[in-house]
């Protein structure tokens, strides 16, 4: 391929210029069956995106149920039945087929962008991840026309064994368990592989883009967490079709034992939902604060010491089980622990924007949204660490506001973040700004609403996944005030739809560097041709593209063009 | 400056107006109920626990109000204006070290307030002289193991079932049989001033123990058996304390409640005798059944 063809050649008046030369020699597929038979990453990570963003609105839609239901006290709208398979069906939405792979498909579209890497490693293996994806999606969403499961998320035996769940719903979230999980490590395994062996040339591990940092950690904490869970949910299968009794306490099994493992892997799971979202803050705060990143290493760093002590601290979701002294005071300052390097995240991310130009595009807001709201579920997460308190707010909705303040804070509101500072990389076209910052406003407001108050009606004495409860206290009015927020919330995400649906033909054309970016991404078109890149520029620091914006001026002064618009002219063929 | 018209520029900032002045309209609401803290009132570990949470949610406030100052501030301070130059700044170690060291300081000082506190909340106290005679209520000997027994080993023991949608008291007594222990469901009648100790089993799946105002929860585990315990201060004799279920244990885990009435040790000496003589007639009737058709099958 024409790709290495030096730039310097051609045009002696403007050296070390960006040039795409063999971009559109090969035609673009076309039609549905380019998408199907695909092996480029950024159509994978396209349908990535698009196929977890239609799980998370389904995910949406159950929430907003859950919480009619929940906005009067003794309320019959829907069935226990139908309330428990909501909850469960939520809970599951969002985390294995919304969170967890939404940022494998950030990861796949913008992992080889910023590396300057031609796709992924494995192309094939891709696919078959996505794929994977999609029919754990599918598998799981079929039992909601014969019988959903009504066990929760976390799918606890005996509630979950045969006994007491006779349908197949639980068979069908064991088989997406395992769809979902296979399709998460061989993606895994793929950036792994796609990070240690195809980064730009002089691109060294103090080089690597912070995202692409989290996406290396993310990939690690998968491979070493998803098969204690495969094993779990499969000794589950065994238990409840094929006469072993690994959780069942009559016959020498052991219903902890279950939770022991889902614990191991899900609190990591917990971080493999957050990491890739610091990675995105930390690519966007810099950016728009016309700065470098503050304490890159240490933010580095940081991401792998919270994956390490991510694997040690399970046992903070069982304070309540019948344990010995020394795990709860064990497990109780291992969680302490996590805060030391999440604080000196946010410390960092807070610094980068000090003393900087700080420039209110929507990427910004939604970062600085999420950094408010993040700190709010970190520290009612260090007082739930504290097991004689974990003992008051375990399973009430003292616990579902703070996992809602990390994972909306760490996950929904970065993601948003990504999709706002990525949407014009990936289609060409601007995002509308006065619509986006409506969509984050509404949604910061939404949000708080739905989940401060939350807080206080499990300080009350209200239980997560009860169907209905009795208008004790202020219960009732709490209730429907969190109901109230969540249609805000809602209202707020839909903003961001509209938008979407109007830019991505109609919105302002881009251009290859729209928010004078840091990273290599920034270097080619928007959207990037299918090879990427023609050439590969030589990494010399974290920020690739300010060094070739100051290249670029440096080496024009006859032009005088400013240094950030330079790219631009020059890449654009 | 002109802070306050800048604030009111973006959709963003008016709206974080107006969920700040709803947030302090709801605050008189928040003063008379318990909006920030745990329940408690009923038990010694309960208001242990609240004041534990109190003092850390004094400093996690506090933390928080720091970082969301910073923040706002950091965000309205340097915002980009005409001719401003950003400070190239990557890093500065001597700062890092020492947020990334007063983050542990912070951690420590919460592991010694909690360990400090931690005894009064695990460890059951003595019951009062006040508390109803264990002797005369036919309580058990033989000590179970756990910080929910006091040091003298004296507590009125009960045996709490969780079982898919509700729970079953068994008040223990000294005898062999235990057809003939006192038992109820859902309401569990207990004296004032009397350290109970909870025996928490399952008969079914996981459930687990919860009224709020009495102390932390405990979950109910089939194989396992887990403790807990309460005392009842005397000026709540009469009361009612509410809770429930709190793991979801099917369709009904809303349903499965929990409510402990709290009596004088004498109406509590009386409720046991009541209670097990009702039982012995509900034997004995069963017994006199049993012959009869024995006798019936054998003619
Ligand atoms: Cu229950």
């Amino acid at each position: 391929m024409a790709a290495t063809a030096a730039p310097s050649t051609t045009r002696t008046e403007l050296p070390a210029l960006p040039q795409v030369l063999a971009h559109e020699v090969d035609p673009e597929p076309r039609g549905w069956r380019s998408w199907v038979m695909t092996t480029d990453h950024k159509r994978i990570g396209i349908m990535y995106l698009v196929t977890t963003f239609v799980f998370f609105l389904m995910g949406g839609v159950e929430a907003l149920l859950i919480r009619l239901q929940l906005g009067a006290p003794e309320n019959t709208l829907l069935s226990p039945q139908t309330y428990n398979a909501l909850f469960t069906m939520h809970g599951t939405t969002m985390v294995f087929l919304f969170v967890v792979p939404i940022f494998a498909g950030f990861g796949n579209y913008f992992l080889p962008l910023m590396i300057g890497a031609r796709d992924m490693a494995f192309p094939k293996l891709n696919a078959l991840s996505y794929w994977l994806l999609l029919a754990g999606g599918l598998v799981f969403y079929a039992s909601m026309f014969f019988s959903p499961p009504e066990a929760g998320w976390t799918m606890y035996p005996p509630l979950s064994a045969e006994d007491f769940s006779e349908t197949g719903g639980v068979d069908a979230w064991i088989f997406l368990i395992h769809l979902t999980g296979l399709s998460s490590l061989v993606g895994a395994i793929n950036f792994y592989a796609t990070i240690a062996n195809m980064r730009a040339p002089g691109m060294g591990w103090g080089r690597l883009p912070l995202f692409v940092w989290t996406l290396l950690v993310y990939a690690v904490l998968l491979i070493l967490a998803l098969p204690v869970v495969a094993a779990a949910v499969t000794m589950l299968l065994t238990d409840r079709h094929f006469g072993t009794n690994f959780f069942d306490q009559n016959q020498g099994g052991d219903p902890l034992l279950y939770q022991h493992l889902f614990w191991f892997f899900g609190h990591p799971e917990v971080y493999i939902m957050i990491l890739p979202g610091f990675g995105i803050i930390s690519e966007v705060l810099p950016v728009f604060s016309r700065k470098p990143i503050f304490g890159y290493k240490a933010i580095a760093a940081a991401t792998a010491v919270i994956a390490f002590l991510s694997l040690i601290v399970w046992a903070h979701h069982m304070f309540t089980t019948p344990s010995p002294a020394i795990v709860l005071v064990f497990f109780m300052l291992s969680s302490f622990l996590i805060a030391i390097p999440t604080g000196v995240k946010v410390f960092n991310w807070i610094a980068t924007l000090w003393r900087g130009t700080v420039e209110y595009r929507t990427p910004l807001l939604f970062a600085c949204a999420f950094v408010a709201v993040f700190v709010a579920g970190g520290v009612t997460g260090v007082i739930l660490a504290i097991f004689p308190v974990d003992w008051q707010l375990h399973d009430t909705y003292f616990v579902i506001a703070h996992f809602h303040y990390t994972l909306v804070g760490g996950a929904i509101f970065s993601i948003f973040a990504g999709i706002y500072y990525w949407f014009p990389k990936m289609t060409g076209r601007m995002l509308g700004e006065g619509l986006g910052k409506w969509s984050c406003a509404i949604m910061f407001v939404g949000f708080n609403i739905t989940f401060a108050i939350q807080h206080t009606i499990g300080l009350e004495g209200m239980p997560r996944r009860i169907y209905e409860y009795q208008d004790l206290g202020n219960l009732g009015l709490y209730n429907l005030i969190s109901t109230v927020g969540s249609f805000i919330f809602g209202l707020g995400i839909l903003l961001t739809i509209i938008n979407v649906v109007k830019s991505v033909k109609g919105g302002t054309t881009a251009g290859p560097d729209p928010w004078k970016g840091n990273t290599l991404e920034w270097f080619t078109t928007s959207p990037p041709p299918v090879n990427n890149f023609d050439s590969i520029p030589r990494i010399r620091s974290v920020e690739p593209m300010k060094d070739i914006r100051r290249q670029v001026e440096r080496g024009t002064p006859a032009v005088h063009q400013p240094a950030e618009a330079a790219p631009e002219h020059s890449v654009v063929a | 400056m002109t802070i306050i018209p800048a604030a009111l520029r973006t959709p963003a900032r008016i709206l974080v107006v107006v969920a700040a002045l709803a947030a302090v309209l709801l605050l008189p609401q928040a003063a008379f109920a318990d909006f920030f803290t745990p329940e408690d009132g009923g038990s010694p570990n309960a208001d242990s626990i609240d004041t534990l949470y109190k003092i850390v949610f004094a400093m996690a406030m506090a933390v928080l109000a720091g970082v969301w100052i910073a923040l706002a501030y950091s965000m309205i301070k340097f915002r980009a204006r005409r001719g401003a130059v950003p400070a190239q700044i990557r890093g500065n170690t001597r700062l890092e070290i020492g947020w990334t060291v007063g983050a542990a300081l912070i951690l420590v000082v919460l592991s010694v307030v909690t360990f400090v506190m931690l005894d009064d909340i695990r460890n059951a106290p003595e019951s009062d002289r006040t508390g109803v005679d264990l002797q005369r209520v036919g309580q058990p000997t033989g000590v179970p193991d756990t910080e929910s027994v006091p040091p003298s080993g004296r507590s009125l023991l009960i045996q709490v079932r969780g079982k898919q949608y509700v729970w079953q008291y068994t008040h223990a007594d000294d005898d062999e049989n235990i057809l003939n222990d006192p038992f109820s469901y859902e309401e569990l009648v207990v004296p004032v001033d009397t350290t109970v100790t909870l025996e928490i089993k399952a008969q079914d799946v996981v459930h687990s123990w919860w009224i709020p105002e009495l102390g932390g929860k405990m979950d109910a585990v089939p194989g396992h058996t887990n403790w807990t315990w309460f005392k009842i201060p005397g000026k709540h004799a009469g009361r009612t304390f509410r809770g429930q279920c709190a793991e979801l244990c099917g369709r009904n885990h809303a349903n499965m409640l929990a409510h402990v009435r709290a009596v004088t040790p004498e109406e509590y000496e009386a409720y046991i005798e009541r209670k097990g003589r009702e039982i012995e007639q509900a034997n004995d009737e069963a017994a006199r059944q049993r012959k009869r058709i024995e006798s019936e099958e054998s003619r």
